[in-house]
């Protein structure tokens, strides 16, 4: 759609009508405190590879609930699984353990 | 003779007080202008955070200040000041000399409908927190009762926070209450989403952080940091709701069958007119202003005047209360160390 000479880019508004959170809600209930995450931050602020590579187990999470499940998979791509975010979470949340259940739920769905 | 205390407001600020003050062997008048006591407490349904029913506690209330003077449908005319007391001047005609006058005027709620954009009084599925717990008083609401509820929104800040609603103030108890009305919300309608649009969580009371994680975590509330810009109506008679999700960075949309907007406290006109009566000094943001914020908050600058509750700004009801004996005990101190 280039024939003008120049292009459209997609909308970045997100439509909470239209997503699909069977997967997370089916994360939810191996993992209740995926749902406890408060976006304090400093998970990615600690995590060693967030400065290279975006990864954040915040916008991780915040992803896999409004639906933009390939941004997440993009970033989880670079996680070590050093457990560093574990240790700082105030809420207490494992995450290492929580990256674990996304990489096995996620994973089950594509290979159906 | 018994030393006459004149309250002005019969919500639970000025029942706690009358009730102490009887405890205490004084005698209490309560002013309150609607025909029942309790004040906006009485309207509501449970009460954060333990949802204790709001009823057990008015009735309470009612209960042990009963022996005081109470006039119902009661206005103030006019206050005189005398050489060491007050002259009150009732709407029924009643005039009464006390040396102590007690403020608890409490707050109004913000009209919602001033917020134009969330469109309240204009969609018929927008509706306020008090809208909402007459809901769950009276279970008479026709755009909730019988109706299929799939998707519910919250709007935090309505009217608070706000300095083009000139209300620059944080109602303080909207976070709780929404996160209160968002469980009850989802307990009656399981099968609902629900969504809540916040600036900030401001849960800074006791067990309030408990709730909210609560919320997250057993009754799968979504939390959206980003403040609604504005509501429109689909052809189903649905709301449409849009923000920014500020932790995503990106705009986004949602439809709704029910939209809850918590209005916050904003000062009351009655106790403005009230405080002007005497030349009582009005804060910045509309409310009675204390003698000092810190140690003295129940202190008017004036000789035998005193406030409790949100009269002097956003408070909860444990604070309320507390501050009604807090008063008391002042004008209890005032008046012994008069008769030494």
């Amino acid at each position: 759609m280039s024939i003008f000479g120049f292009r459209i880019s997609p909308s970045s508004a997100m439509n909470l009508d239209t997503i699909d959170r069977s997967r997370f809600e089916e994360l939810c209930r191996i993992e209740p405190d995926a749902a406890r995450c408060m976006s304090c931050g400093a998970c990615s602020a600690t995590c060693p590879a967030s400065e290279f590579s975006g990864m954040s187990v915040r916008k991780v999470l915040l992803c896999l609930q409004r639906g933009k499940e390939e941004e997440a998979f993009r970033m989880m791509n670079n996680c070590m699984l050093c457990g560093k975010c574990t240790m700082v979470c105030p809420r207490g949340i494992n995450t290492r353990h929580l990256i674990l259940s996304i990489c096995r739920i996620y994973d089950k769905e594509d290979k159906r | 003779m018994k030393e006459i205390v004149v309250i002005i407001g019969g919500g639970i600020a000025g029942l706690e007080a009358a009730t102490q003050l009887l405890k205490l062997g004084y005698s209490p008048i309560i002013i309150e202008k609607n025909d029942r006591l309790g004040g906006h407490v009485a309207r509501w349904n449970r009460l954060f955070p333990d949802m204790t029913p709001a009823k057990d506690i008015v009735d309470d209330l009612i209960a042990s200040s009963k022996d005081a003077n109470i006039f119902l449908n009661t206005e103030i005319s006019f206050v005189n000041r005398l050489k060491d007391s007050y002259n009150v001047m009732l709407s029924n005609g009643i005039s009464i000399n006390s040396r102590f006058i007690l403020y608890t005027t409490g707050f109004r709620l913000f009209e919602a409908q001033k917020k134009e954009e969330y469109g309240y009084g204009v969609y018929n599925q927008v509706l306020t927190n008090a809208d909402l717990e007459n809901w769950f008083n009276t279970d008479k609401d026709k755009r909730i009762s019988g109706k299929d509820i799939r998707k519910i929104g919250f709007v935090h800040c309505v009217g608070s926070r706000d300095e083009k609603a000139r209300n620059s103030q944080c109602s303080k108890v909207c976070c709780i209450t929404a996160i209160k009305q968002a469980i009850e919300m989802k307990e009656k309608f399981p099968e609902s989403e629900v969504f809540c649009f916040y600036m900030d969580l401001r849960l800074f009371g006791k067990k309030f952080e408990d709730f909210y994680t609560k919320a997250q975590r057993d009754h799968g509330i979504h939390f959206i940091r980003g403040r609604v810009s504005e509501v429109s109506e689909n052809i189903n008679g649905q709301v449409i709701v849009k923000a920014e999700d500020t932790l995503a960075g990106k705009p986004l949309k949602v439809t709704l069958d029910l939209l809850v907007l918590m209005s916050g406290m904003v000062c009351n006109p009655d106790s403005t007119k009230a405080a002007s009566m005497l030349h009582l000094p009005i804060d910045s943001d509309g409310f009675l202003q204390s003698s000092d914020n810190v140690f003295h908050i129940t202190s008017s600058p004036r000789k035998g005047i005193y406030y409790a509750g949100a009269c002097t700004g956003p408070k909860t009801v444990p604070e309320t209360l507390a501050e009604a004996r807090s008063a008391v005990l002042d004008i209890h101190s005032e008046i012994t160390a008069g008769k030494k």
